[in-house]
């Protein structure tokens, strides 16, 4: 924009001395007393709101195309947020798959996590799972094989079963929830973990409630379709 | 999908039967049998007029498939020109320019102007050359993993498999980057798959079908934000880049004035409200002016339309209009709430929802002491600049008397620093599109490729002036030879400090003065540089010879540079210090 005055003749030295800025200083300025916090909601001065990290399940339907995986979790790491767990596997579609990814974030940053992964063309429709949706865990537990009826014993309280038992070493599998997982694998310590594989989280959505928006029962014949979800 | 090919007297092309060349590229349509062929094709079905690259060996098959095409190809000096000159082609026709690098070294060379084009959301197609399918892993040479490294600086990119698809993913490419948000997109072309034979030709560009946007709002929602509306004290109107990515500049226009409601825009969003319209308060941010800065500041009832809150409009969040609901319009569900929290989100097109926003407002706000507030912070802190006579050549006084020696539809474009502050600041800015530059980014040589880009996008009768710095001229200054061989009009105001001004004034203000590695005295003597080049040169250091200099290199028809050595001390105000309020900008270093 041009200066406050008509500035008279610009071509030539005859043009007015100007003032530069002026102004009453940074802090004679009235102010508002409002804030926001750092995700930008205004807040009460008195109240700070803060959101506690909490975890999430995202379900996604993918087209399988080269790379989807590593879009995903190169788009969730650039952004600073943190996978806990990602599986992937394809579906009854041809050329789709579903990813399930566990995150633990904030609030306003779970809700980021969904709008950005929406945004990836590979991704069809993503969306997050309830609490009571049905998640499972498989994990791959290698023990010292010294006890082996002792180790038989546990793997049957968690109804579990053994893949491979030698004179060294007991391997064997174990399904459930996090906290089914993690009980189990205090158990087994007794007899010296050597190895453990967790393959993190698959999940589907309880009951008749599709697992990601607007997914339907998926046939070759009609596979879901992107939806505006947002 | 099969493709019917139209048959040879379908598409007849003008030849030029003037010289043996053209006559030999008289493009009678020729039905595809390689991959580049069908490539070049998918490029014209969708009207794309012209392409900025650099050829190569991994690229050659396409450049010789536009050999016979009436796309018109500009030869860049450096890729990352040719990726700037498609961004601004782009911007100012408002559809994706077009560029192509060869593997390795071209493609990365384009990445900055890539990059650049993703983080201001300009639609643009990227297309390059890779070493054959079967070598691709094996470290060839010339092989770089241009789809990893692209890949998050892309909207999305695709490797072409395929001679029979490669034609319909350049189109679905094509129309992605226009798609919604637009952004860029790239297409990675083993040079099997463009050598390699096919009949097939492609089919109109369509975007994927995994990409829906939302182009009208929530109607419940309109009707809340319209009700905040009606009922403000203090609305504001924040128009960004959005909005004339729109298109919606008319419509933003009639709504502002419509319901009374003063207009602020971001950087990126000039040129979307006349800055001479009496509601306009010009663009707020880090080097905003003071009364857009305050208005941010004071505001009840923002109306975000088009932009991403970038931290260098909103300085630090928990200061940013403390006071102020929000209603924000944007095309990208992702950017709702991103950085600053909207109560009313409205997803949509930014005109199609202005236009749902209009037909819902019943009152206009009842806001006459806000809008003679806003009037008030402009007499009390005026855009101005101190020029006794025996001061060196202030660089606002360049800006401005370039303003006036051009007409409303001049295009500008810049580098990055102080001079591209003071384009935006000294500049009157009335028209969508007429200022092009790097926002989100920051690129420095931006200024000459996107001059070029933009001078091949615009009618001959508007002029394109790019006002650039020292630093940033350097960086991209080979184009000049691109310039000169096309015979591009195209006027380089370089406000030489021989500084890199906007460190240096950083360095000034939070570095206790230590000017580490920002003084650029070694400067070349750019006018001798532009004739050297073959373009006209003047140097210019007197306040008297502004003017005149001014007017000859715009009636100069070809490319001309005017090194203006301007006042090195002088600094860029007002300024909201990084993650400071908006309505705590200094006027001068003792106020930082
Ligand atoms: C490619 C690139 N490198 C470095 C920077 C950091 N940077 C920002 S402004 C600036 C100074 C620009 O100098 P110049 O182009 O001479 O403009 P001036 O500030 O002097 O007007 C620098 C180095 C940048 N923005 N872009």
């Amino acid at each position: 924009m041009s200066s406050g005055d008509d500035g008279a003749d610009r071509g030539g030295r005859e043009t007015p001395p100007k003032h530069g800025l002026a102004g009453p200083e940074p802090d004679e300025r009235p102010h508002p007393e409002g804030r926001r916090n750092s995700q930008g909601i205004r807040i009460d001065p008195e109240v700070e709101a803060t959101h506690e990290p909490r975890r999430a399940v995202f379900s996604a339907l993918v087209e399988d195309e080269p790379g989807v995986l590593s879009r995903i979790a190169g788009l969730i790491s650039r952004r600073q947020f943190n996978i806990e767990s990602l599986t992937v596997g394809p579906t009854t579609v041809d050329g789709h798959s579903r990813i399930t990814m566990v995150v633990e974030e904030t609030e306003p940053d779970i809700d980021q996590i969904r709008k950005q992964l929406g945004k990836l063309k590979p991704v069809i429709t993503v969306g997050e799972l309830d609490e009571d949706a049905v998640r499972t865990e498989l994990v791959l537990l290698k023990v010292e094989g010294t006890e082996p009826d002792k180790v038989h014993a546990i793997t049957e309280m968690y109804d579990g079963q053994t893949l491979d038992a030698g004179a060294e070493t007991i391997t064997v599998q174990l399904t459930g929830d996090e906290q089914e997982i993690d009980d189990a694998i205090d158990a087994f310590r007794q007899f010296g973990i050597i190895e453990i594989a967790r393959t993190g989280y698959a999940a589907l959505a309880r009951g008749n409630q599709p697992t990601a928006p607007g997914e339907k029962p998926g046939t070759a014949d009609e596979p879901t379709r992107p939806t505006n979800t947002q | 999908m099969s493709k019917q090919a139209p048959t040879p007297d379908e598409e007849p092309a003008d030849a030029d039967p003037e010289t043996g060349a053209d006559a030999e590229r008289a493009a009678d349509f020729r039905p595809a049998t390689t991959g580049a062929e069908s490539v070049v094709h998918a490029l014209e079905n969708a009207g794309v007029e012209a392409a900025f690259g650099v050829q190569g060996g991994a690229i050659m098959p396409v450049y010789d498939a536009l050999y016979h095409s009436d796309i018109r190809h500009v030869t860049m000096a450096h890729e990352q020109g040719a990726a700037h000159a498609a961004d601004a082609f782009g911007v100012v026709n408002n559809e994706p320019g077009i560029c192509l690098a060869t593997s390795g070294p071209g493609a990365t060379n384009l990445v900055t102007g890539i990059a650049d084009a993703n983080m201001d959301s300009d639609g643009m197609l990227a297309l390059t050359g890779q070493v054959p399918a079967d070598m691709v892993g094996s470290d060839a040479f010339q092989e770089t993993d241009t789809i990893g490294v692209t890949a998050p600086l892309t909207k999305h990119n695709y490797f072409a498999d395929n001679p029979d698809s490669v034609g319909d993913t350049v189109g679905e490419a094509l129309a992605l980057a226009d798609e919604g948000r637009p952004g860029p997109t790239l297409v990675d072309l083993p040079k099997d798959v463009t050598l390699g034979d096919t009949d097939t030709e492609p089919g109109p560009a369509e975007p994927p079908e995994t990409t829906r946007p939302q182009y009208v709002a929530d109607e419940e929602n309109v009707a809340a934000a319209a009700d905040a509306i009606e009922a403000a004290e203090r609305p504001l109107l924040l128009f960004g880049g959005g909005v004339i990515k729109a298109d919606a500049t008319e419509a933003a226009r009639s709504f502002a004035r419509e319901h009374e409601i003063p207009v602020v825009t971001t950087m990126p969003g000039i040129g979307s409200f006349p800055e001479d319209d009496e509601l306009c308060l010009s663009w707020a941010g880090m080097h905003g002016t003071g009364y857009a800065n305050m208005a941010i500041t004071h505001t009840d009832l923002l109306i975000g339309v088009g932009t991403r809150f970038d931290d260098r409009l909103t300085g630090g969040v928990d200061t940013f209009a403390p006071e102020a609901e929000v209603i924000h319009v944007d095309i990208d569900p992702a950017e709702i709430s991103k950085n600053v929290h909207a109560d009313y989100p409205l997803i949509g097109d930014a005109g199609t929802v202005l236009g749902q926003l209009d037909d819902a407002v019943d009152a206009a706000p009842d806001a006459d002491e806000w809008r003679r507030q806003c009037q008030e912070w402009k007499q009390e802190y005026p855009m101005d600049y101190a020029t006794p006579d025996d001061e060196p050549l202030k660089p606002q006084f360049v800006v401005e008397v370039l303003d006036e020696a051009t007409a409303d539809d001049t295009i500008v474009t810049t580098g990055v620093g102080q001079h591209q502050m003071w384009a935006s600041q000294y500049w009157t800015f009335t028209e969508p599109r007429t200022w092009v530059s790097s926002h989100g980014l920051g690129t420095m040589g931006y200024g000459l490729p996107g001059a070029i880009g933009a001078r091949i996008a615009a009618d001959d009768d508007r002029e394109v002036v790019c006002i650039d710095g020292d630093g940033s001229f350097l960086m991209t200054i080979q184009s000049l030879s691109v310039a000169v061989r096309e015979e591009l009009d195209i006027t380089v105001a370089v406000l030489n400090n021989e500084y890199i001004g906007m460190v240096r004034q950083w360095q000034d203000a939070f570095f206790e003065g230590r000017r580490m590695a920002a003084e650029y005295n070694w400067c070349p003597e750019f006018d001798k540089l532009a004739e050297a080049f073959g373009a006209r040169g003047w140097r210019v250091d007197d306040y008297d010879e502004v003017a005149d200099t001014v007017e000859a290199a715009l009636a100069y028809d070809g490319p001309s540079v005017i090194d203006f050595h301007i006042d090195p001390a002088e600094n860029v105000y007002p300024m909201v210090p990084s993650g400071g309020a908006n309505g705590k900008f200094a006027l001068t270093e003792e106020q930082l």
